[in-house]
C-alpha cells in the first residue's frame, strides 16, 4: 500500500507547478508572498487529495515528510543560501520538540498555534545565540563548532533530569480530529493535514525570505564576503539572521514531529540525524525549494523502500539489516558524482529531454 | 589528590586519542580544506583489518601494520577515484561525500563482521595509571605530530603539498602535480587515522564505535587550530583533560557539554583555533 | 473511496476540514478526549495456516550491538516451533522490524506493523524510551502488546495500559533481592552503586535504597552513549566500596571490570541479570585475558566470583534442561553466532509466547489471548513465578541469585525468591519449572 501511495505523492505535488504555470504571465506578476501563498494554498489542496484516499500509515509518513522537509528547508537557507555548513541542525529540532512537549504538558490548555509560536520563539532565541557565537567562524571550524553542538544538546536531557525525563525523554497526547469530524478524518490524518498547513505557510515564508533582499544579501555573504561588506552589507548581521530563520524552520519541524509521533527523547535527536538531514539536502539538490521535498521524501522512504528490496533477497541477517545502509551511501556518492545538483538537477536533465524530445 | 591524579591520567589517556584523530584532519585540511568525514570509516576498516589478521597471526604487531597499511590505501584509493571528482565541485559535497563512504564502511563492516562489539587489544598492557598502553598512545601522537611538523616545514614535499591544497593553480604553474599531492595527503591521513583507530577502538569495537571519538576528534582539531599539527595535540588534550575532570567532579552527562563549552570558549575568542597565525587568513 | 465520494460531498469535506483547522488552532492541543476501548473480538493477522506477529528491535546503529541477539533467539525458537507443526496447526510468522532505538522510528515501524502487515500481536518490543512512544497506540488499537522487553515499571500498567503485559522482572524488584543479599552476606562492608543514568538505574536503586542506607560511600552513573567509565571507576576506588552493585549492560559491566583491573581495584561485583550475561561478556573480555594463566577458560580472571541475580534459564548450565534445549535449537536454526544469555532472553520469551497462543485454543481472536495470559498458570521455562493476571502484568516476580566460578561453572547462592515493586518483603517460593517435554507451547 505504501508502496502505491508514494508513487502517486511526487505527482500530486508537482502538479502545484503545473497548475501555476498555465497563467504564466499573470502568475510571475503578483507580488512575490502572495504569490507564495497561492502556491502553498495548492500545495495543501494536493496533500489533502492524497490524505483522502489514503490509510494512517502513509499519513503518518507524509506528516513526516512535511515536517522533515521544513527542517531541510531551514537548512537550505542556512547552507545553501548563506553559505554556512551546518553539522548541527538536529539541535534545533531538539529545541524546538522539547518546547513542544513541554508546553503541552504542562499548560496542556494553550491552542495548538500559539504552542507554535512559542516554539519558533524559542527556537529563534536558540538561533540569536548560535548565530552570534557562530558568525565569525569559518568552514570548518564552524562545522566543528554545530557538529558538537548536536551532540551536547543532549546532554542537558540527562543533567535535568526532572524537567526533561532523561533518556526517556518526555511523553505527552496531543488532541486529534475534533469531534464533528470523527468517522471522516482519522486522527493521524488529521495531524498530518494540521503539519502541512503549518509546513506550507512556513515554506512560503521561507521561499519568500529567499527571493526577497535579504535572500539576495545572503547569496552575495556566501559568494564574497569581502565584496559583500564594500557594498554595505552587514556581513555579520546577515549571517545571524540566516542561521535565525534556519533554527525557527528547524524549531518549527521538531515542534511539529513532536505533535504527531506525541514522544521526545533524546535519541531522537541523534547526531545521525542533523548529517542525515544535511545529506538529504544536497542529495535532494541545494538549489532549489523542490530539494527539500525530495529531501525529505528521501529521508522517509528511502530507507524503507531499501530495506524492502532487501528483504526480497534470502540474504544472512548481518547482510540484510546492514545493505540499506551501504545502499543509501552508494546512492549518495553515485547522484554527487554524476549530479552534482542532486535528485533535482536530475528531474530537471530529465524534463529538458522530455521537452527537446516534445 | 589521589583522584585528580587519576583524572588526569585519563584524561591525557584519551586526549592522546582524540589528538590522533584531530592530526589527521589537519592533514586531510592542509591536503583538501575538507572536513573529512571517511576518517572514522578509514579507521573501522583498519581496526577490523587488525582484528581479522592479528589471530590469524598470532602476532598483534603484523596486525597493526596490516591496519595502516589497508587504512593508507584505502586513503588514497578513495581519494583518486570517488572524494576528488566530486569535492572539485564544491566543499559541501565533498563532505558529504565523505559522509556516503562513512555510511558504507559501516554497513560494509556490520556485513562482513556483523553489528556485535568484539574484544579489541591494546598494543601493550592496559594495567596501571598510566598504563603502557597509555604511555605508547601519547608517545606515538607526539612523535607523528613531530614528523607532520618536520614535512610541512622542512621538506619540499610537505611545502608542494601545501601549495597543491591552497593554490591549486598556482602550484600546477610551477610544476606540482597537484593531483598526486592530494593523493599523497589523503594516504599519510588515512596512515593517522588507523593508528588512531588503533589508540581507540580498544576495549571494544563496533561498526559506531568511532562516531562519538571522531566528534571529539574534529573538537580538538578546531580547539587546537588547523593550521598546525601541535595545534591539535594541544587541543585534543585540553577536550580529554576538561571532559575527564568534569565528568569525575561534576557528572559523566556533562562531559558532552564541557566539549560544547570548551568549543564555544575558546573559538570566541580565537575563531581559527588556539595555534592559528591571526593574520594568515584571507577572507 | 475515491470513486465513490461525489464532487460536492468532497467539496464540503474540504470546506469543513479548513473550519475544523482553524478550530484547532483554537483549542486546546493538550486537552485529549478520552475514546471507549476497542473491538478485541477480531483475529487480525490469523489465517487458518499461519498467525502474524511483530517486533521492533534495533538491528542497526549503536544499540544493535547489544540487543540483536535477543529477536535471533526468538527467530529460532519460532523456527522450531513451525518445524513441529506450529500452532494448532498455524505456522508463526515473526516479523522483526529495525527501529535503530530511535523512537522516531519505532513509531513508524509499529504502524507499518499494525496497519501495513497487520499483525496479530506486537511481541517483545524492545527498549523503555522506544516502546513507551507506542505503548498508547497498541492498547488503542487494541493491538496485544505482550512482554515489552524492558524491565521499566511502567509496563505494569493494567488500568492504562490493559493489553501490556510485562516479562522481565521489573529493576525494582530485582534490587531489592540485591540489597537484601548483601546487607545479610557482606555485613558491614561499603558498598558502592554503578548505574546506567536512565531508568535502569533509578529503579534499581529505589529497590537497593529499601536494604542498604549507610553503607552506601558512592552512587556512580554513566551515560549509554559515552563509553568511558575512568572517572567513575576512579571514584568507587576512592571511595573504598568493598562491594560494587552494577545495574548496567553487559558492555559497561565489562568495561568496569577492565577499568578496575587496570587499577589494581578488585572489589565484589554484584551485577543485575541485564548485565550479568557472562558468555557475552566472556566474549568481549576473552582478549583481554590472553596470554595469561587463566588463558583456558576465557575472561576468567575478570569474572571469577561475579554474583549475578537472574531469573531465566542460563546457557552457562548445560545441565538444565531448558538450556540444554535452547542450546540445541540455536545450533540448529540459529545465525551461526555463539548463543549467550541474550539469545535465551529471547528465546525464553518466545517459548512462553507460544505457550499462551497454544492455550488461547484454535479459535484465535484477541480476546482469546488476552484471556489465556489471564488465566495461564506459567511453569516456565522462566525459573521464578510469572504474573498476568488479575491487574499484576509485572512478569517475572522475583529472582535467584548465581555466582560465576572458576572455570566457567554457576554455583546457586540462593534460590528463587520474589517481592513487590514496593516495601513488601522478600519471600521463598518453592517453584520448578516444566521441562521443555512437559511444557506443551507447539503442536
Amino acid at each position: 500500500m505504501s508502496t502505491s501511495a508514494t508513487e502517486r505523492e511526487p505527482r500530486a505535488a508537482e502538479s502545484a507547478p503545473d497548475r501555476g504555470r498555465t497563467p504564466r504571465r499573470g502568475w510571475s506578476d503578483l507580488p512575490s508572498p502572495l504569490r507564495h501563498l497561492l502556491f502553498a494554498a495548492l500545495a495543501l489542496a494536493a496533500v489533502t487529495g492524497l490524505l483522502l484516499v489514503t490509510g494512517d500509515l502513509t499519513a503518518l509518513r507524509m506528516a513526516a515528510v512535511g515536517y522533515t522537509m521544513l527542517a531541510v528547508a531551514g537548512l537550505q537557507l542556512l547552507t545553501g543560501g548563506s553559505g554556512q555548513v551546518s553539522l548541527g541542525h538536529g539541535a534545533f529540532m531538539m529545541i524546538g520538540a522539547y518546547t513542544m512537549a513541554l508546553l503541552v504538558l504542562n499548560l496542556p490548555m494553550l491552542p495548538l498555534a500559539v504552542n507554535l509560536v512559542l516554539v519558533v520563539a524559542v527556537a529563534v532565541v536558540a538561533g540569536i545565540a548560535v548565530g552570534a557565537a557562530t558568525a565569525r567562524l569559518h568552514g570548518p571550524y564552524l562545522a566543528g563548532a554545530t557538529l558538537i553542538l548536536a551532540v551536547g544538546l543532549p546532554g542537558l536531557t540527562h543533567r535535568y533530569h526532572e524537567v526533561f525525563g532523561g533518556s526517556n525523554g518526555l511523553t505527552v497526547h496531543t488532541a486529534g480530529a475534533p469531534p464533528f469530524l470523527q468517522g471522516l478524518v482519522s486522527d493521524s490524518e488529521w495531524k498530518a493535514l494540521v503539519v502541512w498547513t503549518a509546513v506550507v505557510l512556513a515554506l512560503a515564508v521561507l521561499a519568500t525570505i529567499s527571493t526577497g533582499r535579504l535572500g539576495r544579501r545572503m547569496r552575495t555573504v556566501r559568494d564574497d564576503e569581502t565584496a559583500a561588506a564594500m557594498s554595505g552589507i552587514p556581513v555579520g548581521g546577515t549571517k545571524v539572521t540566516a542561521f535565525v530563520i534556519a533554527s525557527a524552520a528547524g524549531g518549527l519541524a521538531g515542534g511539529l514531529q513532536v505533535y504527531v509521533l506525541g514522544t521526545a527523547t533524546p535519541s531522537m535527536f541523534t547526531l545521525a540525524l542533523s548529517l542525515t538531514l544535511l545529506a538529504a539536502l544536497v542529495l535532494g539538490g541545494i538549489g532549489s525549494m523542490w530539494g527539500a521535498l525530495w529531501a525529505a521524501l528521501a529521508v522517509v522512504y528511502l530507507e524503507i523502500w531499501l530495506s524492502d528490496a532487501v528483504r526480497a533477497f534470502d540474504l544472512s541477517k548481518d547482510v540484510e539489516n546492514n545493505l540499506p545502509i551501504v545502499l543509501f551511501g552508494v546512492l549518495l556518492i553515485l547522484v554527487l558524482r554524476f549530479q552534482p545538483l542532486g535528485l533535482h538537477g536530475i528531474l530537471q536533465r530529465l524534463r529538458a529531454l522530455l521537452r527537446r524530445a516534445r | 589528590m589521589d583522584h585528580f591524579v587519576d583524572l588526569t591520567l585519563s584524561g591525557l589517556a584519551s586526549g592522546a586519542v582524540y589528538a590522533a584523530l584531530a592530526l589527521s584532519l589537519v592533514i586531510i585540511y592542509q591536503a583538501t580544506r575538507l572536513v573529512n568525514f571517511a576518517q572514522p570509516a578509514i579507521a573501522l576498516i583498519a581496526v577490523y583489518t587488525a582484528a581479522t589478521v592479528a589471530p590469524l597471526t598470532g602476532s598483534y604487531w603484523v596486525g597493526f601494520v596490516a591496519a595502516l597499511t589497508v587504512g593508507a590505501a584505502a586513503g588514497a584509493l578513495v581519494e583518486r577515484f570517488v572524494v576528488r571528482p566530486i569535492a572539485r565541485v564544491s566543499q559541501l559535497n565533498g563532505i558529504i561525500v565523505t559522509l556516503g563512504l562513512l555510511l558504507v564502511a559501516q554497513g560494509g563492516v556490520g556485513m562482513i563482521w556483523g553489528n556485535e562489539q568484539h574484544g579489541f587489544s591494546y598494543a601493550f598492557d592496559f594495567v596501571g595509571r598510566p598504563s603502557p598502553a597509555d604511555v605508547f598512545a601519547l608517545v606515538s601522537v607526539a612523535v607523528v605530530a613531530a614528523l607532520l611538523f618536520c614535512l610541512y616545514r622542512f621538506t619540499p614535499l610537505g611545502l608542494r603539498m601545501r601549495a597543491a591544497a591552497f593554490r591549486p593553480e598556482a602550484a600546477r604553474l610551477s610544476g606540482v602535480k597537484v593531483g598526486l599531492m592530494l593523493t599523497t595527503g589523503w594516504a599519510i591521513s588515512a596512515l593517522i587515522a588507523s593508528l588512531a583507530g588503533m589508540l581507540a577502538g580498544p576495549p571494544f569495537i563496533s561498526p559506531n564505535v568511532f562516531d562519538i571519538v571522531f566528534v571529539y576528534g574534529i573538537t580538538a582539531a578546531v580547539v587546537g587550530g588547523l593550521d598546525n599539527p601541535f595545534g591539535a595535540i594541544i587541543g585534543g588534550l585540553l577536550v580529554g583533560l576538561g571532559m575527564s575532570y568534569v565528568s569525575g567532579y561534576a557528572g559523566p552527562e556533562l562531559a558532552t557539554l564541557t566539549a560544547l563549552a570548551l568549543v564555544v570558549l575558546v573559538l570566541s575568542v580565537r575563531p581559527d583555533g588556539i595555534l592559528s597565525r591571526p593574520t594568515a587568513r584571507k577572507v | 473511496m475515491r470513486t465513490t465520494m461525489n464532487t460536492a460531498r468532497r467539496g464540503a469535506l474540504a470546506a469543513s476540514l479548513a473550519l475544523a483547522l482553524a478550530a484547532t488552532a483554537c483549542t486546546g492541543a493538550g486537552e485529549v478526549t478520552d475514546s471507549e476501548g476497542p473491538d478485541l473480538s477480531v483475529s487480525t493477522g490469523v489465517t487458518d495456516d499461519a498467525i502474524v506477529i511483530g517486533t521492533h528491535q534495533p538491528l542497526t546503529g549503536p544499540a544493535a550491538a547489544g540487543y540483536m541477539s535477543i529477536s535471533r533467539g526468538a527467530a529460532a525458537v519460532f523456527e522450531h516451533v513451525n518445524e513441529q507443526g506450529g500452532i494448532h496447526g498455524r505456522q508463526i510468522d515473526y516479523r522483526v522490524e529495525d527501529d535503530g532505538y530511535d523512537p522516531a522510528r519505532t513509531i513508524d515501524v509499529t504502524r507499518q506493523l499494525v496497519i501495513e502487515d497487520e499483525i496479530f500481536a506486537m511481541f517483545g518490543g524492545l527498549g523503555t524510551p522506544t516502546h513507551g512512544g507506542v505503548v498508547d497506540y497498541l492498547n488503542d488499537e487494541g493491538v496485544p502488546d505482550v512482554f515489552p522487553a524492558s524491565g521499566a515499571l511502567s509496563w505494569n500498567n493494567a488500568e492504562e495500559h490493559p493489553l501490556t503485559y510485562g516479562w522481565q522482572v521489573d529493576y525494582t524488584k530485582e534490587a531489592k533481592i540485591q540489597g537484601e543479599y548483601i546487607v545479610e552476606n557482606f555485613p558491614g562492608q561499603n558498598v558502592g552503586y554503578l548505574f546506567q543514568n536512565d531508568d535502569v538505574g533509578e529503579d534499581s536503586q529505589e529497590g537497593l535504597d529499601q536494604y542498604l542506607t549507610d553503607e552506601v560511600v558512592t552512587r556512580q552513573h554513566y551515560e549509554s552513549e559515552v563509553p568511558d567509565l575512568s572517572a567513575q571507576v576512579a571514584e568507587l576506588k576512592r571511595s573504598d566500596a568493598e562491594v560494587v552493585v552494577c545495574s548496567c549492560i553487559p558492555a559497561f559491566v565489562a568495561l568496569a571490570m577492565l577499568e578496575a583491573a587496570s587499577s589494581g581495584y578488585e572489589p565484589q561485583w554484584v551485577v543485575s541479570s541485564i548485565g550479568g550475561d557472562t558468555a557475552t561478556l566472556q566474549g568481549l573480555l576473552a582478549t583481554f585475558t590472553e596470554g595469561t594463566d587463566a588463558e583456558e577458560v576465557p575472561a576468567d580472571a575478570f569474572l571469577d566470583e561475579l554474583i549475578i541475580t537472574s531469573y531465566m534459564p542460563r546457557v552457562e548450565d548445560p545441565d538444565d534442561e531448558w538450556a540444554a534445549y535452547f542450546i540445541d535449537i540455536y545450533e540448529e536454526y540459529g545465525e551461526g553466532d555463539p548463543i549467550t544469555n541474550t539469545h535465551i532472553y529471547g528465546m525464553t520469551q518466545a517459548v512462553m509466547f507460544a505457550q499462551v497462543l497454544m492455550s488461547a485454543g484454535p479459535d484465535l481472536t484477541r480476546q482469546a489471548l488476552i484471556d489465556a495470559l489471564e488465566e495461564q498458570e506459567w511453569q516456565g521455562p522462566g525459573a521464578v513465578p510469572f504474573s498476568s493476571s488479575g491487574g499484576d502484568h509485572g512478569g517475572h516476580q522475583g529472582a535467584y541469585i548465581v555466582q560465576y566460578q572458576e572455570g566457567g561453572n554457576m554455583e546457586v547462592l540462593q534460590e528463587a525468591r520474589v517481592t513487590d515493586r514496593d516495601g513488601g518483603p522478600i519471600e521463598e517460593v518453592d517453584f520448578t519449572p516444566l521441562s521443555p517435554e512437559e511444557l506443551v507451547f507447539h503442536d
